[in-house]
């Protein structure tokens, strides 16, 4: 349990920088290589290197080095993980949010009632 | 059309959730901080229970309960109204865990012509704490299933 919860912890510090978001989705389209990443991100190769590290780290990519080329690849079921998660909490707000809409919906209508 | 509802966690003890609602803010401020309008919302009724109090005391320094029917007793939520700014801003603690718990929770709404923005700004005091925080609904999975099953209706 306290082992699940730390991965968790960095697969979310891991999906709290924008370029590291960024290369899930790309790596959700297609398998690609750290130079490639580099280019499409505008970064250097270190710094890629970095941050698919950090991924790397969460679990959330693989990387498999073929030749003179690192391929990276999505760690899918981690990924899945972390958005069940977080989804959870969004279900309650959605749900919340939806009662909410319904509450307006009758205050509004009260308002225009009374101002007639 | 359902507005959409967005989670974000935007750091290893903050989230932040954004939503829009189609009335003035005015009245979206009411619907967060009059008890009888609350009780209304607060508890989806998806989740199949009904609130046993709702006490709102808004205003700086006030206090706030929300109690939940639970076994083998019920489960008190409370905390104190740091920030009362009407139809704009305000800022509250949940106190559960003790007042140095630090949890704080900040709405601020924004009225956009027919439509008001709300951004609930939620810290907790730990990394720790924002995974239970955000998991604190594991204990009901029935009523999660019920909502799984509205939501993909």
């Amino acid at each position: 349990m306290v082992q699940h919860s730390e991965r968790l912890d960095a697969a979310f510090a891991a999906l709290s920088d924008a370029t590291r978001r960024g290369v899930l989705e790309q790596l959700g389209r297609a398998d690609a290589s750290i130079t490639e990443l580099a280019d499409k991100f505008g970064m250097t190769l270190t710094g890629m290197k970095k941050h698919v590290g950090v991924l790397e780290d969460a679990g959330l990519v693989a990387t498999a080095k073929v030749g003179r080329v690192r391929t990276c690849t999505l760690g899918e079921r981690r990924l899945e993980e972390v958005t069940a998660w977080i989804d959870r909490y969004r279900q309650l707000w959605s749900a919340r949010f939806e009662e909410l809409d319904l509450v307006l919906e009758d205050m509004k209508r009260k308002k225009k009632e009374q101002s007639r | 059309m359902k507005n959409e509802t967005k989670v974000e966690r935007i750091s290893e003890n903050e989230v932040v959730i954004t939503r829009t609602f189609d009335a003035p803010a005015q009245l979206v401020f009411e619907a967060w901080t009059k008890p009888e309008l609350m009780r209304r919302w607060w508890v989806p009724r998806s989740m199949g229970m009904t609130l046993l109090a709702c006490e709102l005391d808004v205003r700086t320094g006030g206090t706030y309960r929300f109690v939940f029917p639970s076994e083998p007793e019920p489960m008190a939520f409370f905390g104190r109204y740091l920030e009362v700014t009407p139809h704009s801003r305000l800022v509250w603690t949940n106190d559960e865990g003790g007042q140095d718990a630090g949890q704080v929770s900040t709405l601020t709404l924004e009225e956009r012509g027919e439509t008001t923005r709300i951004v609930l700004h939620e810290r907790f005091p730990s990394r720790e704490a924002t995974d239970a925080g955000m998991g604190a609904y594991d204990g009901m999975p029935e009523s999660f299933a019920q909502l799984d099953e509205i939501l993909a209706g």
